[in-house]
Order: C-alpha cells, then sequence, then structure tokens
C-alpha cells in the first residue's frame, strides 16, 4: 500500500487511477466494436495493476491508451547509399525511428575489403568501413530529430563513435542525439556468434559505452538486452527469460563497478525478446520478465528509480518458426506471434517481411484498448508464476557459478560453454520432438497438401554491390591523411592497453581521421586478443 | 563396414550454428562419426581439414546467403588438393540456387526442415558417390 496524494494510504486501484489520469491519452471511447464501452484495466482493487510495482502488468499506467507500440521497420542492404534512399521513404512515410541492420563483415569488425569479407559485403545488411560510408547513410537527414536504433554487437563502440562523428560533423550535438546500440555482447557468445575479442575486453567496451553514453548522451540506450537470438539458437522461453535477465543483471554489476549509480544507466537500457509461436507460453513469458526485473532491480540492486525498475522491451517475431514450404502460412504465425507481443505489453515491434498484422491487430481488432488483458486469467497468472520459478532456478545456477556475482557467473557461463550446451541441448530436443512428430509443422511435417515449390520474388544482392563498396574504400584510403590515422590508431592502442581509461574519445577522434571500423578493432585486438570458441557438438 | 566418417563445417563469416549441431548430433546418433569444425572457416581450412581427417563426406551448413561464393570454393579447394570428398550443402538455399551448385560440383542440397532420416540419408547416398551420377 502507498500513501495517495493527501497522505492517505490508498489501495492498488486509487494509485493506479491516479496515475492513469496523469496520463496523456491518444484518444477516448474506447469500446467494443458493438459499442460497450471498456475500462483502461480489469481486476480486484487490490490486485497488480500496470504501471504499478513490480508492473507485471505494463509498465505504464495506461498502457496503449496513450501510445500504441512503435511499428518498427529494419532495414539495410548493399551500400550507404541504396539504404539511406530507404530511409528517406521511412522517414517519408511517417515513420520516426530508423533500425539500421549492419553486413556481417559490418557485425564482425571487418573492413570491406578483407579476404574473409568475401561474398558478404552489403548482403545482409549495410556496409560501413568508414565515417565516409556513415555521412552517406545519414545524408539529409536529421539526426537530432529522429531516433537511430543500431544492431550491432562486437564493433559497438566504433559504430557508435562514427555515428557521433558524423553527428556532430553535421553539426548536431551528441547529446541531442536519440536511439538505441544493441551493444549486448554477452548473447553474442551464448547464440549469436558473431565475437571478436575475449569475453572480459568486450565487456570493458560496453562499460566504456554505459559509462560515456550516461555521461554525455542522455537520449542514448546504451544496451539493448537482448533474448531473440537466444531463442532462435534453440533455447526454451525460460532460457530466454533467464538468460537474457541475467545477461542484465551482469550489465548492471559491470556498470555499478565502474562507479555509476544504478539509477544514472538502468532507466535507458530496454530489452528486446522474441515472440515465438507458443502463443500463451509467450505472454506469460513477458509478463514474469517485468516483474523479475522490478523485483531484482529494486531489492538486489537498490534502484529508487522507477524507470530502473520497469522493463520496457522490443519483440520481434520468431524467425525460426517460419518454413520455406508454404510460404504464404508464415503470414499466419507472424500474426499469431505478434497479437501475443502485443497482449504481452510489446513498446515496439517488428514482424518478419510483412508488417499489415501489425496494423490489423492495432487498428482493427480492439485488441489494445485495455491493458494486460489476460491478466487475472487463473491459466496465465499460473503459467507466468511458473516462468518466473523455472527462472530463478537459473539465475542460482548462474550466481553460484559467478560465486555471488550475476556478472562473473555470466562470464564463466560462456568460458565453460555452459549457456551454449543448454541452448543446443534445447534446439537437440526439439528437434527430436519435430521428428518423432510429437511437434507439427504445417507444411513440413503434417499437412503436406499443396507444398510447391517456392516462387517468391526474392530480393537479390549482387557482387556488384561489393565490387563498389570495395573502390569506395580504396578511394577513402587514398584520400584520407595517413599520418593521421596512424596517430589516432596508436592512441587507441595506447588507451587500450589501460583498462581504467574510457576508450570512446580515441574512437571518436580515430572516426574522425577516417580509420576504418577494421583498423580500429584491429588495433584493439592487438591489445585485448581474439576470441576462438571451443568447438563442441 | 566401418562408420562413415563427416566433416561439418561453417565457412565464412556465418554465425549460425542451430543448424550445424542439430545435424551434427542428428549424424551422431545415426552411428555416424562426426567432426565440427567450429566457426568462421575458409574454403581452404575446411578442405584442408577434411582430408586431414581422412572424411567420406563434408556437410556444410550456410545461412547467410553467401552460398553462392562460399560453397564452389569449397568444392574447389578440396579438389585442389587432389581428393575427391563430396561437399553437401544445408541451409537456407532457394530452391532456385540448386541447379547452379549442382553444376559447381555440390554433391546434394538438404534444404530447411528436412527430416532427420532425409539428412542421414543424403549424406549416405554421398558417400557413396551416387551424386556424383545423377545429371550434372
Amino acid at each position: 500500500m502507498g500513501t495517495g496524494n493527501n497522505g492517505r494510504v490508498s489501495n492498488p486501484r486509487e494509485q493506479w487511477q491516479k496515475a492513469f489520469e496523469e496520463s496523456r491519452l491518444r484518444g477516448d471511447g474506447f469500446q467494443t466494436m458493438s459499442g460497450i464501452p471498456l475500462d483502461p484495466v480489469y481486476g480486484p482493487e487490490d490486485g497488480e495493476f500496470p504501471g504499478l510495482y513490480p508492473y507485471t502488468r505494463g509498465p505504464y499506467a495506461s498502457m496503449y491508451r496513450s501510445k500504441l507500440w512503435t511499428m518498427r521497420m529494419f532495414a539495410g542492404f548493399g551500400t550507404a547509399l541504396d539504404t539511406n534512399l530507404r530511409f528517406k521513404e521511412i522517414i517519408k512515410a511517417g515513420g520516426d525511428g530508423l533500425s539500421t541492420a549492419f553486413d556481417m563483415p559490418t557485425l564482425l569488425g571487418l573492413d570491406s575489403d578483407d579476404p574473409m569479407a568475401l561474398g558478404e559485403v552489403g548482403r545482409c545488411g549495410v556496409a560501413i568501413d568508414t565515417l565516409a560510408d556513415m555521412r552517406d547513410l545519414f545524408a539529409d537527414i536529421d539526426l537530432g530529430n529522429i531516433t537511430t536504433s543500431m544492431t550491432i554487437n562486437s564493433p559497438a563502440a566504433v559504430l557508435l563513435a562514427m555515428f557521433v562523428a558524423q553527428a556532430e560533423t553535421a553539426g548536431v550535438p551528441r547529446a541531442r542525439l536519440g536511439g538505441t546500440l544493441q551493444n549486448d555482447i554477452l548473447k553474442e557468445y551464448q547464440a549469436q556468434k558473431e565475437f571478436v575479442f575475449p569475453p572480459r575486453q568486450s565487456m570493458r567496451l560496453v562499460r566504456d559505452t554505459v559509462a560515456f553514453t550516461a555521461n554525455e548522451m542522455p537520449r542514448w540506450h546504451s544496451i539493448s538486452i537482448s533474448g531473440y537470438h537466444i531463442r532462435e539458437a534453440g533455447s526454451t522461453a525460460a532460457e530466454e527469460l533467464a538468460f537474457t535477465l541475467g545477461n542484465g543483471f551482469a550489465y548492471v554489476e559491470l556498470a555499478r563497478q565502474a562507479g555509476l549509480p544504478v539509477d544514472s544507466f538502468a532507466p535507458r537500457l530496454s530489452f528486446f525478446f522474441n515472440a515465438h509461436i507458443d502463443f500463451f507460453e509467450e505472454i506469460a513469458k513477458y509478463r514474469a520478465a517485468r516483474r523479475i526485473w522490478a523485483r531484482w532491480m529494486k531489492e538486489r540492486y537498490g534502484a529508487t528509480n522507477e524507470r530502473s525498475m520497469q522493463l520496457r522491451f522490443h519483440t520481434q517475431t520468431a524467425g525460426v518458426s517460419l518454413t520455406a514450404q508454404q510460404p504464404e502460412v508464415n503470414l499466419i504465425r507472424t500474426a499469431i506471434e505478434a497479437l501475443a507481443g502485443v497482449l504481452g505489453g510489446t513498446q515496439s515491434l517488428h514482424t518478419n517481411s510483412m508488417d499489415e498484422a501489425q496494423q490489423v491487430i492495432a487498428y482493427e481488432t480492439n485488441v489494445a484498448h485495455v491493458a494486460d488483458p489476460l491478466g487475472g486469467s487463473h491459466f496465465v497468472e499460473a503459467l507466468t508464476d511458473e516462468m518466473e520459478r523455472r527462472a530463478e532456478e537459473i539465475f542460482a545456477r548462474i550466481d553460484e557459478m559467478g560465486r555471488g556475482s550475476m556478472l562473473e557467473g555470466c562470464i564463466t557461463g560462456i568460458e565453460e560453454n555452459w549457456f551454449q550446451g543448454r541452448i543446443a541441448d534445447s534446439a537437440y530436443e526439439l528437434e527430436r520432438a519435430f521428428n518423432r512428430g510429437e511437434r507439427t509443422i504445417v507444411g513440413v511435417n503434417r499437412f503436406l497438401e499443396g507444398n510447391e515449390e517456392d516462387n517468391l520474388d526474392i530480393l537479390k544482392i549482387t557482387n556488384e554491390d561489393e565490387r563498389k563498396q570495395r573502390e569506395r574504400l580504396s578511394g577513402v584510403k587514398r584520400e584520407r591523411n595517413e599520418p593521421a590515422v596512424l596517430d589516432a590508431l596508436d592512441r587507441l592502442a595506447k588507451d587500450a592497453v589501460d583498462p581504467e581509461v574510457n576508450l570512446m574519445p580515441a574512437l571518436i577522434d580515430a572516426s574522425l581521421a577516417y580509420a576504418t571500423v577494421g583498423e580500429m578493432m584491429n588495433t584493439m585486438a592487438g591489445v585485448f586478443g581474439r576470441h576462438v570458441e571451443v568447438p563442441t557438438i | 563396414m566401418a562408420a562413415l566418417r563427416v566433416l561439418v563445417a561453417k565457412v565464412g563469416l556465418d554465425g549460425h550454428d542451430r543448424g550445424v549441431k542439430v545435424v551434427a548430433r542428428l549424424l551422431r546418433d545415426a552411428g555416424i562419426e562426426v567432426i565440427y569444425t567450429g566457426l568462421f572457416q575458409t574454403p581452404e581450412t575446411v578442405a584442408a581439414a577434411a582430408v586431414d581427417e581422412d572424411v567420406d563426406v563434408i556437410g556444410l551448413s550456410m545461412l547467410s546467403g553467401a552460398h553462392m561464393t562460399l560453397a564452389p570454393l569449397v568444392v574447389q579447394a578440396v579438389r585442389a588438393r587432389g581428393a575427391d570428398i563430396p561437399v553437401v550443402l544445408g541451409g537456407i538455399v532457394p530452391n532456385q540456387d540448386v541447379e547452379e551448385l549442382r553444376a559447381a560440383g555440390i554433391a546434394a542440397v538438404l534444404g530447411p526442415g528436412a527430416p532427420a532420416d532425409e539428412v542421414v540419408r543424403t549424406i549416405s547416398t554421398a558417400a557413396r558417390g551416387e551424386h556424383r551420377h545423377q545429371g550434372v
């Protein structure tokens, strides 16, 4: 029980009502199709409410009555100029957030002319080698007026530095920049496998970006703690939940060790979850995630700012649930998964390939009128409790591996292949269930009639883009001031040797000198070493 | 007959290792000896490992879209070592690409959703060299 505005103890409903009344709404007269008026939330006076600790029912009192989730579109292909055209289309169509996908060489900190980049340049995202590409990418876009999210991890600090360098060159000070860096390196070792440096050295770079943004970029979200890839790699829902939040606790401990007060950075941590096909399990997962995060932040890490305790998350529908067979069925899967994300209270949503599913959910179904519409269902509440219980079991194991430190537990678990092994075991279990016919996939192991050759038009990226990007890079290298590049890389190497130094200033200076992503990464690798995963089956 | 030996491999920058690990376990459960290269290999390191380990088949797993560039290079690297080890490709490979891959010497392509028995059968068939006589 809290105290109301007149000092009187008020019940949860009264506290919620007060917060709701203080919220700005996007409309009024929320009702069913037949005209039945709908309350913003349903439940007993003394139950859980959205916007109230522990936020099981949602981080905000008014939820989608104030603002629908953000319908995010991921873009990035070919050269920076190609992607810039797409960005401008998105902005013209009313989008206020850009989400950048980088190609594999960039994700691994390699330049487009690296022999290992062969066949990959510009294929799964945009290729960025130098500040010149960053300038092309954001040409004619006011970075002070939109938010930019960058899906990048191992070289996150380098790309953030390049982004700051580009914005400030264009006259937008870093303090005005809003956006999100994925920057979640722990899940790279556990699941996505786009790692470069060893775990501890990578965590130093995460610390540097968190500290830099906490001090100088108040609108920036420094880490998007991602379960999506853990799930795509084969984990169960409970493992996705627990590994992701466990990683979140590790980042909190990392930043606290660097002397940052918890409430100075935690409000700008956000999460990214998968929406898989088991509808109720996914909804229970999101509800449990909010409750666990709130409790741990308050009780274990001493957060006092509500925003540090409110878990906000982005959702993407499950790529692994889609099939090459009968591809039109994927629209149905995606719509069901997207609905789980919305009923689970997501703050933003990415639907694979086709965006119309979100528009139908948002504007036709009325499901967004009432916050946490499944709260109070005996089934969903029990499943939420069970997800929480299973997650707590996993946290206990991680804590034990770290001898009382979640940070150490996550790193040790990675070094000992514990996370990787559990994910591989779960993936294999699912595959065996599929092979035994216990798990049905329509069009793949049942209901095969109607299977035909896939004849969808697929976007093909040609090797022509790769050639163009390499030419562009050699042009930049010809024109830049070589001694300035060497000086900047020299300073970067010196700063890297001293673990107390924040590497962001050296990375920004190197970016301004047109050092390449690969040069900066190689310079740091000279000090940090490189991570090699022990291959296990 | 001695057990088949298979090298499962990831070439290039593609870090998606769910499929390769699942396939490795499926093959192992079917009594096949499996060696996994780990991530980020080059066509040369894969060919060298395959020859050194004297495997019967190479299983390549590719999900990033770079298969048209890299898979033929693996075949060439194997042949450059004077070996004739069949290369089976699995992953996200559009049907339209299969014919060209076969022409480039890939013994067989396993698409997404291939059931365990098909995976084992394809690998065993490739080991016997039977794909070589089907079309080009």
